[in-house]
């Protein structure tokens, strides 16, 4: 069927691959009107799309180094940008965003704007430069340019802490999505996760997460579309809802003003019984806060996202796997053009969700209208009994306010679809879309942490003669340890107390960002300024964050930098101090500075060989 | 100057453009982000509008303008890679 190489047949590839799965959606739609329940569709799909991607990752395995760790450079550019999007959005984007707007509104959406804007500084900064290096980790970078082990290990230790922090979550995220969608207890689903996130993994390393990532991608977008684009068709709010949703938005605006912005007290909160984690609309939709602060909170955060995505190392190797410099910056504007596709998506399933539940005139809105009729509707019974939605009578009129429906985020996501009366497939194809973000974007982490393990502590610290056999060995071995240790961290649901997806960029930026630019911008930094500021940033912003956290000792943020922005310290530090001891101490050596220039430029030979 | 560090300081300069645009369009705007909202596009008000989709779509751009540009000056100075480098 398919002649010739396999790279040049990717296209037909993953052509068939997503017809197949479209067919598998059309067969699941005609199942469930031949009478297939809800939960055996649930199952088939997340089963179904996680045996495709085990299949993938069986069939990419290898015994080459370089096939291990980049892939053999030879993902071509558009494929890689589809590897990068899926690697990127994790579970948190594909079912926490959407919610995260619904409640945050205009504030939240700082986010969007910082996760993508990091890209910018990744292709104009890093990416190309990181490519023409050669490198197999990104502490093989820091290892190289500034010479020593040291340096070497301190980047290991910053890409650890960073990258484990992001990995609990996913994992907890996929163990969510297996437990519902499989039935089965949380715990165990979290195993489960494991399972299928290593089955993509192990036996490949970088060759096989690229080519089962580009599955995902495609599996996640198409989860992520159709149910935005039928639902606005459905209730008629446009044919195209992402440029024909302003009324929409005016309108809730309207709605806004009319029924009132009330922020309940947290103790009223507490005397109703509202579950933890659940919220009620208190904050404009579109509406832009007054004032300075909120200004510099809405940037500050923004700028925290985009340095710690032009640090984090799991992105950034992604770029190491294409075939030339040239394709590695064009790889990033393709990453961010499939990124963009679901974030621009985002806010337009927050505002149909939130039209829908709250316009009175429509026939699925359930505000001002009478409690006792609204608990019969059976998506809403269904959400309160498994305490993702609740109904809380502050003012005992026996009607529904604004400020009495409290739910989660996620059900955005995951409840829009049956709240405007969408077949259940579709909802069994959000999980499954869930399913993929998670374990692509969990793959990619465990894969950053174990390669720096193996590659950089291993090999390069401790045992430099150890051969390919041995040295793969070790790196699978690492991917299943780091993958248990996530795991049973996820396991212990102590999730809540390790706080947000946010900490993994700052830490990344307190500790990577500078050493990283500067290591290709300026000549002058030395081993001693970059060990220095590493590990200065690194300090001052984990402490930074201690003295804020409201969990830890929970001081009053200096300047609004609370716990999500404490990257800003840390980076400031660290720029400092390696600036300041670069200065003090001799510049580098004659080989280093001709390092340098020769990464500046495209052609030619990488710096590091082909198998180092 | 030798020819590498023409190439160089065209890349730069690029560099800079580059992130002053990405500057532009992830900080400045949204300094005004209330003025901003009192117009609207598409229906939208202006502010929310751009952290949608507006900034979002102008990075995409960006990027793929500068890869663009930054083709253009390897080619300029000979620096363009060849197939079996």
């Amino acid at each position: 069927m398919f002649k010739g190489n396999f790279i040049d047949n990717l296209p037909k590839i993953y052509g068939t691959y997503t017809g197949g799965f479209i067919v598998f959606i059309i067969l699941m739609a005609i199942a469930e009107q031949a009478g297939m329940t809800a939960k055996t569709i649930g199952i088939l799909f997340v089963a179904f799309t996680v045996c495709i991607y085990a299949l993938i990752g069986y069939l990419s395995r290898t015994v080459q180094v370089d096939a291990y760790y980049v892939a053999g450079r030879q993902v071509p550019t558009v494929f890689n940008g589809m590897a990068t999007a899926a690697d990127w959005m994790s579970g948190a984007s594909f079912v926490a965003m959407a919610g995260g707007i619904y409640f945050g509104g205009y504030t939240y959406m700082a986010f969007l704007v910082g996760w993508t804007g990091g890209y910018v500084l990744v292709s104009s900064l890093l990416a190309p430069y990181l490519r023409k290096f050669g490198c197999y980790t990104v502490p093989d970078f820091i290892g190289t340019r500034y010479g020593g082990n040291f340096a070497r290990f301190c980047a290991v230790v910053v890409l650890t802490l960073a990258s484990f922090t992001y990995v609990t979550a996913q994992i907890n995220a996929t163990g969510t999505i297996a437990s519902r969608a499989l039935s089965i207890p949380f715990e165990l689903g979290v195993w489960v996760g494991l399972v299928s996130i290593l089955l993509c993994s192990m036996l490949g390393g970088m060759r096989a997460v690229t080519w089962t990532q580009v599955a995902q991608y495609i599996v996640l977008i198409i989860a992520y579309l159709i149910p935005v684009f039928w639902i606005s068709n459905k209730s008629g709010f446009g044919f195209f809802p992402h440029f024909m949703l302003g009324e929409e938005v005016a309108r809730l605006g309207e709605l806004e003003s009319q029924f009132g912005l009330v922020k309940n007290a947290a103790a009223d909160v507490k005397a109703a019984g509202v579950p933890g984690g659940l919220k009620s609309i208190a904050v404009s939709h579109a509406g832009v806060p007054e004032g300075g602060m909120a200004a510099w909170k809405f940037i500050s955060l923004a700028l925290c996202m985009m340095v710690g995505t032009a640090s984090l190392p799991h992105i950034l190797m992604r770029y190491f796997t294409t075939p030339s410099v040239k394709a590695a910056r064009k790889s990033v504007a393709w990453s961010l053009f499939f990124i963009a596709l679901l974030y621009t998506s985002a806010p337009m399933l927050a505002t149909l969700s939130k039209i829908s539940l709250i316009d009175p005139n429509l026939p699925t809105g359930i505000i001002g209208k009478p409690i006792a009729e609204i608990m019969q509707i059976e998506w809403v019974n269904a959400w309160i009994n498994v305490k993702q939605a609740f109904i809380a009578d502050f003012n005992g009129d026996g009607v529904l306010q604004l400020n009495e429906w409290f739910m989660r985020g996620d059900v955005v996501v995951l409840a829009t679809p049956e709240v405007a009366g969408l077949p259940y497939v579709i909802s069994g194809l959000v999980a499954a879309g869930g399913m993929a973000a998670a374990m692509s974007t969990a793959d990619g982490l465990i894969l950053a942490i174990a390669n720096a393990l193996s590659h950089d502590i291993y090999y390069k610290i401790i045992d430099p003669k150890a051969d390919v056999r041995k040295r793969l060995l070790v790196a699978r071995a690492l991917l299943i340890v780091i993958g248990a240790a996530g795991a049973y961290i996820a396991s212990m649901r102590i999730t809540s107390i390790l706080g947000a997806v946010a900490w993994a960029f700052d830490f990344a930026m307190s500790g990577l960002f500078f050493p990283l630019i500067l290591g290709v911008w300026w000549k002058r930094a030395t081993r001693q300024g970059a060990i220095a500021g590493m590990i200065a940033g690194l300090a001052s912003g984990t402490a930074y964050l201690i003295y804020v956290y409201p969990k830890f000792m929970g001081n009053a943020p200096w300047l609004g930098i609370d716990h999500l922005r404490f990257g800003i310290i840390g980076a400031s530090v660290c720029l400092v101090v390696m600036v300041v001891v670069s200065l003090m101490t001799e510049e580098p050596d004659k080989a280093t500075q001709q390092m340098v220039d020769e990464v500046r430029v495209p052609s030619g030979k990488t710096i590091l060989g082909k198998q180092h | 100057m030798s020819n590498k560090e023409k190439h160089w300081e065209k890349t730069k300069g690029l560099m800079i453009i580059t992130l002053i645009i990405w500057f532009v369009f992830g900080y400045l705007i949204f300094m005004f982000g209330s003025d901003l909202n009192t117009s609207s596009f598409m229906g939208y008000p202006l502010a929310y509008y751009m952290c949608a989709q507006g900034s979002i779509i102008a990075f995409v751009v960006l990027i793929f303008w500068f890869a663009n540009r930054q083709e253009k000056i390897d080619e300029e100075f000979g620096f363009t890679e060849k197939e079996d480098d």
